[in-house]
């Protein structure tokens, strides 16, 4: 078999997953946590005001990245589950149920400090268009995969049930992306774009470029701390379980 | 310093934003450590009862 598809395997158990993301967790730490700083830096100080919305389009700084994240996190999570559903893979089981919370925390921050950036902009903190309405619909899925998740006993169960639940809920992604486009909606339409220039200054784009990066960084370290501890409680009787739980090691 | 958390008069919107977004993310990079603790406290009670089981079957 060739290597990298053999460490593919590897990772999937357990107990080698568990050490490997031990020793990666530090990493993604440390380097969210410089892309934080240096993000919230560049947008907060260094960044020059806008002509229009003055200081206040800072927000875009935690606004913007948290909306890319519900999103990515979003299908994260519906691609492990559907691996966990179709190889069950223990893993992909964790994985996925280790983004839900993740997914909603940054959805929760998308629509809280939207609703903040939209009081002095829009006149209003909330409006049922269709950019505000799709994310809150994506916050109730995340809330509900996590909600079917708790609601039954078994574990392997519950996160096959709350990863199919996932994979139904990602045709709200497409919605949430072009609704923007599809509906004319008080939400303005995307401004950093991948394919062609982006409709904001260089001076303003990088630093939410690096928020973006940050963002990532500080998702792979949640849930990689996550899984570590789901992994240990799903698999309690086993004997690495026992040894890491003796050997008192620490985060 | 002052017209830097002034932010042109939209002070209370971008730090209210800003306080949001670190709290939450705070909150859930310290979830994990709660739980962490209390999984370690279970397997470790769990593994004395077991040797406990064994003490007493010799």
């Amino acid at each position: 078999m060739n290597p990298l598809l053999l460490w593919f395997h590897k990772l999937g158990s357990p107990p080698y997953f568990y050490r490997f993301a031990g020793r990666l967790l530090p990493w993604l730490w440390g380097l969210a946590l410089i892309g934080l700083v240096a993000g919230l830096y560049g947008g907060l100080v260094l960044a020059p005001a806008d002509y229009q919305q003055s200081d206040a389009f800072r927000i875009i700084y935690v606004h913007v990245p948290s909306a890319w994240m519900s999103m990515f996190i979003y299908a994260f999570m519906a691609a492990n589950g559907f691996v966990a559903l179709v190889w069950r893979i223990k893993l992909s089981e964790t994985l996925a149920m280790a983004a839900a919370p993740i997914g909603a925390a940054f959805t929760a921050i998308c629509l809280a400090t939207g609703s903040i950036w939209g009081k002095p902009m829009w006149g209003t903190w909330w409006t049922w268009d269709a950019r505000l309405t799709s994310e809150l619909v994506l916050l109730f899925l995340y809330l509900g995969v996590i909600g079917l998740y708790h609601a039954i006993e078994d574990r392997r169960q519950a996160s096959r049930a709350a990863a199919f639940l996932a994979l139904i809920g990602i045709v709200n992604l497409p919605i949430v992306h072009f609704s923007v486009k599809w509906w004319n909606t008080l939400h303005q339409g995307s401004t950093v774009k991948l394919f062609g220039p982006s409709l904001i200054d260089g001076r303003m784009l990088w630093p939410l470029l690096i928020m973006a990066l940050a963002t990532k960084f500080l998702f792979a370290a949640s849930l990689l701390s996550r899984a570590r501890v789901d992994l240990l409680e799903l698999e309690a009787g086993k004997d690495w379980a026992r040894q890491v739980a003796l050997s008192g090691e620490r985060a | 310093m002052s017209e830097f958390f002034h932010m042109g008069g939209y002070g209370s919107y971008v730090w209210s934003a800003m306080a949001i977004f670190i709290g939450v993310l705070a909150l859930d990079a310290v979830a994990p450590l709660i739980k962490r603790r209390r999984v370690l406290r279970e397997l470790r009670a769990r593994v004395r009862r077991a040797q406990k089981r064994n003490e007493e079957s010799v």
